[in-house]
Formats: C-alpha cells, structure tokens, sequence
C-alpha cells in the first residue's frame, strides 16, 4: 500500500510549559475528508498553525506527499500543494476579491520577479482566478473590494484563495466559524463540491458540517488524539460523548 | 455575464483619475515654469525647480516602498547622501566622468540597502523604523568622521560630473537631466508597481501572512524592492552632489529622511504623482514661510498632522475627492 497524502508523527508543541499539541498522530489519505474536532483549547489551531509552517514543532515529524516538510518554509508549502485558509478572515484588505485570488494563482506560477507587464490584463492569472471564485460561488463579485463583502462571502474568498493554490490538500480551519445557519449551509455544499479535487483536514466546530463532509473523524482534546475513526464510530464513542459531545 | 474588462485596483489605478491628472499638470508645470523664468533671467526659480525636481526623485523611491510596500524606512536620506559622495569623492581625485559617478551611486547605494535592508527587513512595525534609522545614523557618522573628505565641514565639488551629451555645469542642462530623470522614474515606478512585482509587494503590505500562506517568500520580494528604492535615491543624491557642488554629512540625517516621508505623505502615499506634489508643496511652502516667519516650522507640523488626520491620501488624495472619484 502507498503512503497516506499526509502522515503526522508523534507532533508536540509547547507553550510555556502548557502541551497545546503532545505526541499526535494523524494521516489523511488522497482525496480524503479527514475532520479534527474538539474543545476550544483542544490544540486545532496549533495543529494547523505547524502543518502551515507558521510555528515549528517541537517534536515529531509530518511527510507530505511522500517527503518530510517538518522545517519547510511557510511559503513553500502552498507551492508544494498544502494550501490552508484561516479561522479570522485573512485576506488582501484594501485589495479587489480579484486581485486576492489572482495573487494565489499567480504564486504557484513560479517567481514574481516580472517588473513590466501588467498584472491586471494577464489572462493567464484572471482566468484560474476566475474559476476558483466561480467554484466558491463568488464570481460575480470578483471586481470589489474584500472590505465591501459580507461575512460569509469573506469566508468563501477564504476557500477560493486556499483552492487557486491547486492544492492536493486543503487545510481548512474553521470554515463555518461566525457563520450563520443559512451561510453554513451553503458552505457545506460548497466544500462538498470540492470533494475529489483536494483531500482535506477540516477543522470545525459546526458538527452538522462535520458528519455532513468528513470520511473520518479524529477527535483532539487537551492536544491528544483520543479517538479517531468512521464518523459512526465517533458518534457511537463513549470517550469521545464525555469528553466532548458530552450530552445525552 | 459580460467579459467585463479588468478593473481590479491596477487597472483602476492606471486609469487616468483626477489624481493622475493632477499630476500631469504639475509636471508640466515644473517643466515649463522655470524654464520660461530662466529665459526672462529670473536664475533662481530654475535652481528651485532642479531641488524640487530631484527631491520629487528621491520622494518617488521612498514612496516605491513606503506607499506600495508599507515599508516606513526612517533613513533614506543615507541614500542620498552616499549618491553624493559617489560624485564628491571621485572629484576630490579629479576623477570627473559621469560615466563613473553614477553607476558608482546606483551601485553604493544598492549595496547600502542591500546590506541593511537584510538586516532590517527581519523586523516589523516600529522596529523597522529605528533600525533603518540607525543605519542611516552610522552612515552619518561615518562620513562626518571622514577627515579626509572634509568631515563635518563638508566637501566642496568644484567641477560637476563630465556627462556628454549633458553639460551639467550649464543650469538648464542640468535642470532637464534631472527632468527627464524624474519622468523615467515615474515611468518606471508606474510600470513596477502594476506588474507581478508590484503586486506582491502590495499585498505583503495588505496582509503578510496571508502571503505567506499562498506562496511567496515575502522578505526576498521586499529586499528587492528595498534595493531598488536605495538605487534610486542615490542616483537621486548624484544628481543632488551635482546641483549643490557642496555635500555635507548633513544631507543623510534622520530629520532629512523625515523630510522626505513628509513630501511622501503629504503628497499622498501610493499614488502615482503624489511625492512630486509633495516635493513641490514643501518647497514651495518652506521656502516662502521661512520669509515670512522665524518659525516657519510651526505651521509645517501643523499642516502635516492635518493631513493624516483629515486627508489621508495626501494633495492627491484631495485633487480626487474635488474631482469626484472618491
């Protein structure tokens, strides 16, 4: 059997003194929905933060695509094919929603070191960025300014930008969070739509989008996986009811 | 949907907007006045409009990465001051060609920021600040340690760089390389910043992380930058060697480099023409308060504090509020 897409191996990471991520194992196969669900605190965001290169573990490694990318630099892992999109709305500000996923594009097209033409007119960048705002829904908005969005448009130029990368996996952190029932909704349906071109791991809070995506569940709680499995299997889990479905 | 043409924020930017306009006429304005002045054997008006024209220069390049990048650099004034030098220290050995002293300015310069922007550009917010102005504070220092080059007393150049077709020591002709000078420079700034280029840098200033995230390695992308602002205001300082036929130490203080981001903001940061008016603004105004007044710094603070209070885009910002763009 191949190597799984993503491999997580014994990953730590400590915040003075307190384990935020300790010793977790994780992997997530080609074109998979893998979500990591858990309590705020749980160590979701850290776990994301290290597979995007923002923080460095302290321990343990993560293969990606069958090569070790624990210590790669941030920005070449997108180039890599692991694109991420934030919890808080991390966008272009002041720039077109155009312009914020032209500039995806225009990353994976190697260096920008081109100082004469135009950017504006080059169909080579307006076009994959056309298309990934139509595949979140957003084309007709291509032409404003992120400021002028609503909420849950931000959120889908969020996806669209992680999505002009062409990654082979997504790492999605909090799609749904500040969203209400209709625009998760229509998250949901735009995320299942996705399924088959990247493999994801999907962190989220909404469990009505987790059960309605994931392929399989792994549950984080006090930086420790202690469970994973089918999502059947998760909801079926008395560990994982106590510790944090904790009702019925 | 119809193919609507690309009006992302370039394309938006290239258009000619009231702001560009604006700009258009002072540049015309800046060419045409001071020659007519210099033929009715008004000599000074033509001398002022080479400073303002060669500041506009200067003020264009800090704007490159200040205005485009979000790089608020505190010492680019050292640039200047060591384009100078390029031109003063190669007289003082009677070494006289153009030819030498401007790439040697271009090349000084690059290198100056080169060396410091690696350091510097490791640091964010208010430490870029202190530390670009640290540099430029060594350099300071360096050249007023400099004995041999007259230190502190400054470095009289007594004859201006040998530059065919250009005589530099008739005013005119030195006034219309710094002219022509300036329109290459906003040529160029206009192509850079609209390119590839130009857009990472506006969208490392716009959100770094997030650029991070998507792919680029926004430092080497800001060296650059860096790099090419330092080079231009060297070449900037050549030209201002040749102007002044007197270079001091003086000319790389940080209250120089304040003087050149107030042209920046008070002009209008990251537009096209926004540090030409800026240049001319302030000249203009110091020139004419310090007759009136003593204190004519007085009003200049107050004039800079109204503008980032109240009109942030600087003149440019204004001239497209009345011309109804924003």
């Amino acid at each position: 059997m191949s190597e799984p897409l993503l491999v997580i191996t014994g990953l730590a990471k400590s915040f003075g003194g307190v384990r935020a991520i300790d010793g977790v194992d994780l992997t997530v196969e080609p074109g998979e929905v893998h979500a990591v669900i858990g309590p705020n605190g749980a160590g979701k965001t850290t776990l994301i933060s290290q597979l995007s290169g923002l923080l460095a573990p302290d321990d343990g490694t993560i293969r990606f695509a069958g090569r070790d990318i624990t210590r790669l630099a941030a920005h070449r892992r997108a180039p890599a094919g692991l694109a991420r999109s934030f919890q808080i709305t991390s966008l272009l500000t002041g720039m077109t929603v155009l312009d914020n996923v032209a500039l995806a594009v225009q990353a994976r097209q190697g260096h920008s070191f081109r100082f004469w033409r135009p950017a504006a007119g080059d169909r080579g960048l307006r076009d994959p960025a056309l298309a990934a705002l139509e595949q979140v829904g957003i084309a007709g908005r291509a032409d404003i300014i992120v400021g002028a969005l609503s909420h849950g448009e931000r959120r889908q130029l969020e996806i669209a930008m992680a999505l002009a990368s062409r990654p082979r996996l997504l790492l999605l952190d909090e799609p749904m969070a500040g969203m209400g029932p209709e625009e998760s909704a229509r998250m949901i349906d735009i995320l299942k739509g996705l399924k088959g071109t990247a493999a994801m791991l999907l962190v989220e809070h909404d469990m009505d989008a987790v059960f309605a995506l994931a392929d399989r569940i792994s549950v984080l709680v006090y930086g420790k996986v202690i469970a994973s499995g089918l999502p059947a299997d998760i909801r079926a889990n008395d560990a994982v009811r106590r510790a944090y479905l904790g009702e019925e | 949907m119809s193919p609507a043409p690309a009006t992302s924020t370039f394309s938006r930017l290239r258009a000619a907007g009231p702001g560009n306009l604006g700009g258009v006429v002072v540049l015309a304005l800046l060419l045409v006045l001071p020659l007519a002045a210099w033929w009715t054997g008004q000599k000074f008006y033509l001398d002022f409009a080479t400073r303002i024209t060669i500041l506009a220069i200067v003020a264009t390049s800090l704007n490159f990465i200040l205005g485009y990048g979000g790089l608020i650099s505190f010492g680019h004034a050292a640039f200047v001051g060591i384009g100078a030098y390029c031109v003063g220290i190669p007289a003082y050995y009677d070494l006289a060609s153009g030819f030498v002293h401007i790439p040697l300015a271009i090349a000084a310069s690059a290198l100056f920021a080169l060396v410091t922007g690696a350091i510097s550009l490791r640091t964010r917010g208010v430490y870029f600040i202190m530390i670009t102005m640290a540099f430029a504070q060594m350099a300071y220092y360096l050249f007023l340690s400099l004995d041999e080059y007259g230190g502190n007393d400054g470095l009289t150049i007594y004859s201006r760089s040998v530059l065919p077709p250009f005589n530099l020591e008739q005013r005119p002709q030195l006034f219309l390389l710094a002219y022509v000078s300036l329109v290459v420079v906003l040529a160029l700034k206009h192509r850079f910043v609209n390119s590839r280029f130009g857009m990472v840098l506006r969208g490392a200033r716009a959100n770094e992380t997030r650029m991070i995230a998507i792919g680029f390695n926004t430092y080497a992308y800001r060296l650059a930058a860096y790099v090419i602002a330092g080079a231009i205001a060297g070449y900037g300082g050549a030209l201002l060697g040749n102007f002044t036929n007197f270079i001091t130490p003086d000319m790389m203080s940080w209250t120089r480099s304040g003087d050149l981001m107030f042209m920046v903001i008070l002009g209008g940061a990251g537009s096209l023409f926004g540090p030409v008016m800026g240049a001319v603004a302030i000249l203009l105004l110091e020139e004419y308060l310090a007759r009136l007044t003593v204190y004519w710094q007085l009003p200049f603070g107050l004039l800079l504090i109204a503008t980032v209070l109240y009109q942030r885009g600087g003149l440019n910002g204004l001239i497209e509020r009345l011309g109804g763009r924003k």
